[in-house]
C-alpha cells in the first residue's frame, strides 16, 4: 500500500479525531463537574448538526459562521436543562439519572425523525472539495478548517477554567462539592453552567462535523457511545485526555476504514475501550478516582 | 390478612388468569401478553444483577444475542433443537458473563465504568457478529418455519399458543427463583453488598465470588430470553438484537416497576408494552402515524416515572394495597 495513501487517510483521521475531542470535551467536562453522564450527548450533537443544517438552507449561513448563535442557544439550552431536569437528580443513584438522560435522548432523537424524517442532511459549500497539496499529501480544506475551530474553542475552555474566577469556582465545586457550598457558592448555578459550557462545547462540534459528515437521526447513539469511548481513553474528567482520546479514536477510526473494513472501524474504538478500561481504567491521562 | 398472605393470594390470582388467557383473548392479545411476559423474565434475570447485587448492566443484549445465536446456529447448521441448543446458549453466556465480572472486579472497575464495560462489551460483539458470514453476518440469520399447527415443544415449533406457555412458564420459574435467590444466603450477601461493599468486605464477604455469581445467573437467564427470541420471530440480525437500545429496553422494566422488587419488572413490563401498543393505537386513530411519534410518547413518560416516582411504580402500589412488609 502506498505510504502517502496512508499518510493522508491518517492526517483526515487525525483532524476529525479532534472534532470529536472536543465533542467529547463536553461529556468530561459535565461528568467531571457536575458527576453526572449524559447519556444523551450524541443526541444534542445531532440537534446542533440539524440547526446548523436549518440556518444554511434558510439563511446560506456558512457553519463556520452558524457556530456562535448556535453555540449560544446551546449554552442556554444547558444552562436550563440543568436547571429544571438534572439537578434534582445529583443525589439520586447513577441509574436514576442514567433512565433520565435515555428519556431525554429517546425524546431527541425520535422528535427529530418526526421532524426531519430518516434522509440524511448535509451542507454544501464550495471549499468543501478543496484541499491544499504539500508534496504528495493533502490537507483537506474545511477538514483543516474544522479541526482548527475546535482546538481554539478547547484552548478557549481550558484558559476559561484555569484563569478566571468562574472557572475556578466551578473547579471548586468539582473538588469539592460540600467545601464550595461551606464557602458560599451557589453550586447549582457552577454545576448549570457547567452543563451549559458542555453543551456549547458540543455545538461547536456539531456545526464543525456537519461539514465533514451527513447527518440522521440515528445517529444520535453512535455519537453518544463514540463520546464515551474517547472520554474514558483519555480519562473521564480529564480536558486533555478528551483531545487525546479524540485524535486517537479519530486515528483508529481511520487506520481500520483503511486496512480492514469500513464497518469494522468502530470495533477497533470499541476494542481499545476495553483495553484502557482494564489496564488504565482512570483513561490515558486520567488521575485515579 | 398479612402482608404475606395478601401478595400469595393475589400471585396465585395472577397465575389463574394468565394461565385461563389464552382461553379468552384473540391472536393480537396472546401477542401482546407474550410479549409482557417475554420482558418480565428478561427484566427479572437483569435485577438479579442491578436489583440485588447492585451492578449496572447496559449491556445485557450481549447475552440475548449470544443465547439466540448460539442456539439458532446450532438448529439452522445442523438442525439440533434449543433443547439442545439451549445448553450451548447457557454456557456461551456464563463464559462471557463470567469473562466480564471477572475482568471488570478484578481490576476493581464499578458504578459508570462498569455499565459503560458491559456497553463496550456489546457493541464489540454487535459488530463483530456483523462479520461472521457463517451466521449470516449483517443479512441475519433465518429459522424455516415448517409448522404452527402442532406443538412440538423440543424443537419449539408451533402455533403462538404454546409459545405464550412457554414464555409463562420461564417467567413464572424466574420469579420462583428470585424469590429464593432473594431469601438465600446469596441474596443477603449481594444486598449488603449492593447497599455498601466497603462494609459488606469488612465483614468478611468474598464480595468477588457473590458479584461474579450475580453475573453468571443474570447471563444464564437472560440466554434463555435470546433462545425465546430466536425462535419467535424466526429471524435473528446483529444490527437490532445486540444493540444497546435493546438493552434499554430490557432494563426499562424493572426500573419502572421498582428496582431489586420481585413485582417490578412484571409490573414494569406489563405497564410499558400495554402503553407503547394503545400508544400506538391511539396514534392511528387520530391519523397521527408519523414515525418516532410513538417513541417520543414513550420518552415522556419515561421522564415523569423517573421524575416523580424514583422507586418505580410497585413499591408505591404496594404500600397503597397493604403488601408492602412495613404496614
Amino acid at each position: 500500500m502506498a505510504v502517502d495513501l496512508v499518510v493522508n487517510v491518517a492526517l483526515a483521521g487525525v483532524l476529525t479525531g479532534l472534532v470529536y475531542g472536543l465533542m467529547a470535551l463536553g461529556l468530561s467536562v459535565i461528568f467531571g463537574v457536575v458527576r453526572v453522564v449524559n447519556f444523551a450527548h450524541g443526541e444534542m450533537m445531532t440537534v446542533a448538526m440539524y440547526t446548523a443544517v436549518g440556518l444554511f438552507t434558510a439563511f446560506k449561513l456558512d457553519p463556520f459562521l452558524s457556530v456562535i448563535p448556535v453555540a449560544a442557544a446551546f449554552f442556554v439550552l444547558g444552562y436550563l436543562l440543568q436547571t429544571g431536569l438534572i439537578n434534582p437528580f445529583i443525589t439520586r443513584p447513577e441509574h436514576s439519572q442514567f433512565m433520565l438522560l435515555v428519556a431525554i435522548a429517546i425524546i431527541v432523537v425520535n422528535g427529530l425523525l418526526m421532524a426531519f424524517g430518516p434522509d440524511a442532511r448535509n451542507v454544501q459549500v464550495d471549499y468543501q472539495l478543496e484541499s491544499w497539496a504539500a508534496g504528495p499529501i493533502l490537507f483537506d480544506k474545511a477538514r483543516v478548517y474544522a479541526a482548527g475551530v475546535a482546538i481554539l474553542a478547547s484552548g478557549a475552555l481550558f484558559a476559561f477554567f484555569r484563569y478566571t474566577r468562574t472557572g475556578k469556582a466551578i473547579r471548586a465545586c468539582a473538588d469539592n462539592y460540600l467545601g464550595a457550598k461551606v464557602v458560599g457558592l451557589d453550586v447549582k448555578h457552577y454545576y448549570a453552567l457547567t452543563f451549559g459550557l458542555g453543551s456549547a462545547c458540543v455545538a461547536v462540534a456539531g456545526c464543525m462535523l456537519i461539514l465533514l459528515v451527513d447527518v440522521t437521526p440515528s445517529l444520535g447513539p453512535s455519537y453518544t457511545l463514540l463520546a464515551f469511548v474517547i472520554v474514558i481513553v483519555g480519562g473521564l474528567g480529564s480536558m486533555g485526555g478528551a483531545l487525546l482520546g479524540g485524535v486517537l479514536i479519530g486515528l483508529s477510526e481511520a487506520m481500520a476504514g483503511l486496512f480492514i473494513q469500513p464497518s469494522a472501524k468502530s470495533m477497533f474504538s470499541f476494542a481499545l475501550l476495553i483495553l484502557v478500561l482494564l489496564f488504565r481504567p482512570q483513561g490515558l491521562m486520567g488521575r485515579r478516582p | 390478612m398479612s402482608a404475606q398472605r395478601r401478595a400469595a393470594a393475589l400471585l396465585a390470582l395472577l397465575a389463574a388468569a394468565l394461565l385461563a388467557l389464552p382461553l379468552v383473548a384473540n391472536a393480537y392479545l396472546l401477542s401482546v401478553a407474550t410479549l409482557i411476559l417475554f420482558f418480565a423474565f428478561s427484566g427479572q434475570a437483569w435485577n438479579v444483577m442491578m436489583g440485588f447485587a447492585g451492578q449496572l448492566s447496559l449491556g445485557h443484549s450481549l447475552y440475548v444475542g449470544l443465547g439466540a445465536y448460539a442456539a439458532a446456529g446450532l438448529f439452522f447448521h445442523f438442525g439440533i433443537g434449543p433443547w439442545a441448543g439451549i445448553w450451548l446458549a447457557i454456557a456461551v453466556c456464563v463464559a462471557a458473563g463470567a469473562a466480564i465480572g471477572f475482568l471488570a472486579f478484578r481490576f476493581g472497575i464499578s458504578g459508570v465504568y462498569f455499565a459503560l464495560l458491559t456497553i463496550a462489551f456489546a457493541e464489540f460483539t454487535r459488530i463483530g457478529f456483523d462479520h461472521i458470514g457463517w451466521l449470516g453476518g449483517p443479512g441475519g440469520l433465518f429459522i424455516k418455519v415448517e409448522q404452527r399447527q402442532a406443538a412440538d415443544l423440543l424443537n419449539l415449533r408451533g402455533p403462538p399458543v404454546m409459545f405464550y406457555y412457554v414464555m409463562l412458564a420461564l417467567a413464572a420459574g424466574a420469579f420462583a427463583l428470585c424469590a429464593w435467590l432473594l431469601r438465600s444466603r446469596a441474596g443477603y450477601y449481594w444486598q449488603a453488598i449492593r447497599e455498601n461493599e466497603e462494609a459488606a468486605q469488612a465483614l468478611g464477604i468474598n464480595t468477588f465470588r457473590w458479584k461474579m455469581l450475580a453475573v453468571v445467573i443474570s447471563a444464564a437467564m437472560t440466554s434463555f430470553s435470546g433462545v425465546f427470541f430466536a425462535f419467535y420471530y424466526n429471524n435473528l440480525f446483529p444490527e437490532t438484537i445486540f444493540h444497546i437500545s435493546r438493552s434499554i429496553e430490557i432494563i426499562l422494566g424493572p426500573i419502572i416497576g421498582g428496582i431489586g422488587t420481585l413485582f417490578g419488572p412484571i409490573l414494569g413490563a406489563a405497564v410499558l408494552t400495554i402503553l407503547a401498543d394503545s400508544i400506538t393505537d391511539l396514534l392511528a386513530a387520530v391519523g397521527l402515524e408519523f414515525p418516532g411519534v410513538k417513541q417520543v410518547f414513550y420518552g415522556v413518560v419515561l421522564l415523569l416515572v423517573v421524575m416523580f416516582l424514583p422507586h418505580g411504580i410497585w413499591p408505591a402500589l404496594a404500600r397503597r394495597l397493604g403488601l408492602d412488609r412495613k404496614s
